[in-house]
């Protein structure tokens, strides 16, 4: 094996392999939730009880502001390629990304597009307060000045994104190892396919939005402003446009790794691999027109709100059908129920929960009843916690013996996953229930008729926060003193990277590419 | 293998419990049905879906928990090994669309009907500023602003101990929009500054106000009564403190109330007018200008003038509390497009604007030492 390569941070700094590239996606993702999540606390300890213990509005305001967009851009994404960067050229049989130089940039983006987002935090004037969603005129001709800083991140993390994708496809179009065709291809990689091309699609109508309030900013222009003839409400138009294709670039990759990892427990073929890619392409296809649910209280022509009912109820139909295929792989398969496998059923379990309140969101008359309140958040929040996060929690657990040669301890494992899961759960659901009675999204305090459910809320957080600790210490003392794991660590498993590959993964994959069955 | 199930339902046990209590403790745990027609049909279809939903979930959840049971590896050694069948996905894409195509049909109506503004009874026209709603009856030519009525000590609590907070806590109003029961009222809603949106759950209207734009919305209230809601789009700093009240009253309180307001409004004329035509002594300024800068501009800038920089600019030692008088009137009273800072011009009589000058120029060490007098706003705004 030539395993050669430079030591210490140099190796670190102008590595070009992918697989010291996904670490540090991964790390780097970790460390962001960490962040987002200590945000998270801060402000599930104002919302405790009813008056404001901690902080100030403003503040609280810019911590929800930051928890979002460095969940959203700094946890969730970064995660998915770096998921994509290990496994992609594994599993298509691959030596490496397609272009590893342009790989090592994108990476190495993040860190300085992140320093410069979190350091708003100690401008004059604070860090923006405006939401994740920032909407003009809030986020341009009243936002803090440390909104230019912002726009400068988000430029760079939309960049760094864009890079991630290209190479993903170039990737599979390129170097898949002879008679990996694309529809023998593993789901994962189908699913990180279609969201490279919504990344592409959407990540420069982002920047577009963020250039446009930074010229209503500074240059005179009126882009969102009706003074000057311009139109807030566009500013939602082209965000959402961006916005609505985003959770799924934030879910798909998820789909794809519990699509893997479901077969595997249930030592059975996944149901239906043809329909699967089909559902994905559909939503990734839909995904493009049900932006303006997001803004049926903006006054848009009944025409239009119907439109964008009809067509978000239609998604149900092909992510009805993804569900259905899982719960199909399973029955009648052998199944074992080992850490990624909990995952990955809780993933489907609460991720269809959140699909049902997406589908109650989507019915407009009653939207006008649920928008911007607590609701929303507890149904992003089941697709995102259990969706995004438990997606990748699985995937670590699934693939670390692969790529540490260790066996990660399987007691502390489910210890996590049922601490996850009961906390998730105790922190997301009650506030479906204080949305339903009333509350609204983004405020510090409330009556004391939500308190019940807002105390709930908090104790649950509190102790979701810790078990992610739990994690950590799980994944470093498997990576320093795990028990060696073999080759084929679990029996179902499939595919080019257990089947035809050591254990730790060799530095470098599959010099001479693999034969495929 | 069985102790962890002991650990697990015990878990559960414990979970329930705290839930049960929980729910039995807050009878706020769904949707209110609401007091007008739109509200209640809106509920009925929430609880429709979420029906329809629960019944989706016991089949799927079922089949999967069968599956954790009975295909499990001790059970079920020796897996299947089929893995795919058209008919299966054909029927499982139908069967989501049909419910589907059958939960939109009632919505569509639904929303037609929400959306139907026409042959309303009166007009008003809900404007949204940081963070006030400002109600302007057309029809009627009453106009004022509804303010939280909870004072700040209720809820400042950082570092000190908050005083009781009252049953309707930052629900509350210093004036309630008033309306009429069972009459088709429309609400042009608009804003002065940022997005806001009114929201009372009771009526089910949300409508987002946003500047430049006016949106037209409506209710007609079947009950008598008193209905709560809060500003449901951010809109900066305290956009979780300016709730929206609504009084609905029978129409003949509603003719009683107009009267009382066109009333009001002449005496309150008059008493402007005559304040506005004496000469202020220092003291009297001082004491109406505190008192309106306290209840008008300390949410931006500050009790103590030293506001937010550089978002809400401080007033202590500030370039324009310090400089020309005129230019001091001039920001006040027509205020700065595009920023905060609004025109209170016709927000405030011109005794309390001299006062709030007056004040800002000799609070805080400012130390002007000036009297802005009411004639002096009253010469500015006939020149304006
Ligand atoms: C919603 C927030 C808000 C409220 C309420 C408010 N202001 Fe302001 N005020 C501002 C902002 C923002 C500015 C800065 C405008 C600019 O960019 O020049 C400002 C500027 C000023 C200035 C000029 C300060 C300087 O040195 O530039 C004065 C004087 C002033 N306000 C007086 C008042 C008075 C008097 C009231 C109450 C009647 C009041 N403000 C209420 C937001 C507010
Ligand atoms: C411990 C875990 C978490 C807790 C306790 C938590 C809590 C919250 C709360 C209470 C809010 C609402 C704030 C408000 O409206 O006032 C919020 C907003 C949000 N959260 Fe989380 N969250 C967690 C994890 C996540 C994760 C993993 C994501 C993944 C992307 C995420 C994404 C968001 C987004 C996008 C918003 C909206 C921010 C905005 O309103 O602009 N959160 N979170
Ligand atoms: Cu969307
Ligand atoms: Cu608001």
């Amino acid at each position: 094996m030539s395993d050669h390569h430079p030591t210490g941070i140099k190796r670190w700094l102008y590595t070009t392999n992918h697989k010291d590239i996904g670490t540090m996606y991964l790390w780097f993702s970790f460390v962001m939730f960490l962040v987002g999540g200590a945000m998270a606390m801060v402000i599930r300890a104002e919302l405790y009880q009813p008056g404001l213990q901690f902080v100030q509005p403003d503040f609280f305001n810019q911590m929800t502001t930051m928890h979002g967009l460095i969940m959203v851009f700094g946890a969730v994404m970064p995660s998915m390629v770096g998921l994509a960067n290990w496994l992609i050229p594994m599993m298509i049989g691959a030596p490496d990304m397609a272009l590893p130089r342009m790989n090592n940039w994108s990476f190495w983006i993040l860190p300085f597009a992140f320093t410069l987002l979190i350091s708003s935090l100690f401008m004059e004037g604070g860090a923006p307060n405006f939401g994740w969603t920032f909407y003009a005129p809030l986020s341009t001709t009243y936002g803090p000045p440390s909104t230019d800083f912002f726009i400068l991140g988000v430029h760079m993390m939309g960049i760094s994104s864009i890079m991630g994708a290209i190479n993903v496809i170039v990737t599979v179009f390129n170097m898949r190892a002879p008679g990996m065709t694309l529809m023998k291809m593993p789901l994962f990689v189908w699913t990180w396919v279609i969201t490279a091309f919504l990344l592409i699609m959407v990540m420069p109508v982002l920047a577009g939005t963020v250039t446009m309030m930074l010229t209503d900013r500074h240059f005179g222009t009126d882009f969102f402003n009706a003074a000057g003839g311009g139109d807030p409400v566009m500013f939602q138009h082209i965000f959402w446009f961006f916005g609505h294709p985003e959770v799924y670039i934030m879910i798909l990759p998820a789909f794809g790794v519990v699509s893997e990892i479901i077969p595997a427990f249930s030592r059975k073929k996944l149901f239906g691999y043809s329909s699967m890619v089909y559902a994905t392409a559909s939503i990734a296809l839909l995904s493009f027109i049900v932006w303006a649910h997001h803004m049926f209280a903006t006054g848009m022509p009944v025409a239009g709100e119907l439109f964008f009912m009809i067509a978000t109820m239609l998604i149900a139909v092909p992510t009805g059908v993804k569900v259905f295929n899982w719960v199909a792989t399973m029955w009648r398969g052998s199944l074992t129920f080992e850490t990624p496998m909990l995952f990955s059923i809780a993933f489907v379990i609460l991720f269809t929960i959140g699909g049902f309140s997406g589908v109650m969101l989507a019915m407009a008359p009653v939207d006008f009843q649920y928008h911007d309140t607590y609701f929303v958040v507890a149904h992003f929040h089941y697709v995102l916690f259990p969706g995004a996060i438990f997606g990748t929690t699985a995937a670590v657990y699934y693939w670390l013996p692969k790529w540490t040669g260790k066996m990660y301890n399987e007691k502390m494992g489910q210890l996590h996953f049922w601490l996850s899961m009961i906390f998730v759960n105790l922190t997301f659901f009650p506030m479906h229930f204080s949305g339903l009675a009333g509350m609204p999204r983004r405020i510090p305090d409330y009556n004391m008729m939500f308190s019940d459910f807002n105390m709930l809320a908090s104790i649950g957080a509190f102790g979701l926060g810790l078990s992610q600790l739990l994690f950590l210490f799980i994944v470093i003392k498997t990576i320093r003193s795990g028990k060696k794991a073999e080759n084929k660590q679990w029996e179902g498993a499939a595919g080019l990277e257990w089947d035809q590959m050591d254990t730790p993964a060799p530095y470098h994959t599959f010099s001479t590419p693999p034969k495929v069955s | 293998m069985g102790n962890r199930r002991k650990l697990l339902a015990s878990l559960a046990a414990l979970l329930s419990f705290i839930l049960s209590g929980v729910v039995s403790a807050s009878a706020e745990l769904n949707m209110r049905p609401g007091v007008t027609e739109t509200s209640q049909s809106a509920y009925d279809l929430h609880m429709m879906v979420i029906w329809v939903m629960t019944g989706v979930a016991v089949v799927v959840f079922g089949l999967m928990f069968y599956s954790f049971i009975f295909h499990r590896k001790s059970k079920h050694p020796k897996p299947a090994t089929w893995s795919h069948s058209t008919k299966l996905e054909f029927v499982w894409t139908i069967i989501p669309f049909v419910i589907l195509t059958a939960l939109s049909v009632p919505a569509v109506k639904l929303l037609i009907k929400m959306e139907d503004a026409s042959k309303p009874d009166m007009t008003i026209q809900v404007t949204g500023s940081q963070w006030k709603w400002h109600y302007k009856y057309l029809n009627e030519g009453i106009q004022f602003y509804s303010n939280l009525a909870t004072p700040r000590s209720q809820f400042d609590e950082v570092g000190k101990e908050g005083e009781t907070k009252g049953e309707n806590y930052l629900l509350e109003v210093d004036n309630e929009l008033v309306i009429p029961v069972n009459k088709k009222v429309r609400l042009l809603v608009t804003a002065d500054d940022v997005i806001h949106s009114w929201w009372v759950p009771e009526l089910a209207v949300k409508k987002d106000a946003i500047p430049g734009f006016i949106n037209e919305t409506w209710t007609k209230v079947l009950e008598v009564g008193t209905y709560r809601g809060q500003c449901t789009e951010l809109c900066g700093k305290d956009h979780g403190f300016m709730p929206v009240v609504v009084k609905v009253v029978s129409e003949s309180d509603y003719k009683t109330w107009v009267e009382n307001k066109n009333r009001e409004r002449i005496v309150a004329e008059k008493a402007a007018a005559e304040a506005a035509a004496k000469s202020w002594d220092m003291s009297k300024l001082m004491a109406l200008g505190e008192k309106t800068y306290k209840d008008k501009c300390a949410v931006c800038h500050k009790e103590d003038g030293t506001g937010t920089p550089p978002v809400f600019p401080g007033l202590k030692d500030s370039a324009i509390a310090l400089g020309p008088v005129r230019e001091h009137i001039e920001i006040v009273v027509n205020g700065k497009a595009g920023t905060g800072m609004q025109a209170f011009g016709s927000q405030l009589t011109d005794a309390e604007l001299a006062a709030v000058i007056t004040y800002e120029r000799n609070a805080w060490g400012n130390d002007k030492g000036d009297k802005v007098q009411p004639a002096e706003i009253q010469a500015f705004k006939a020149g304006n």
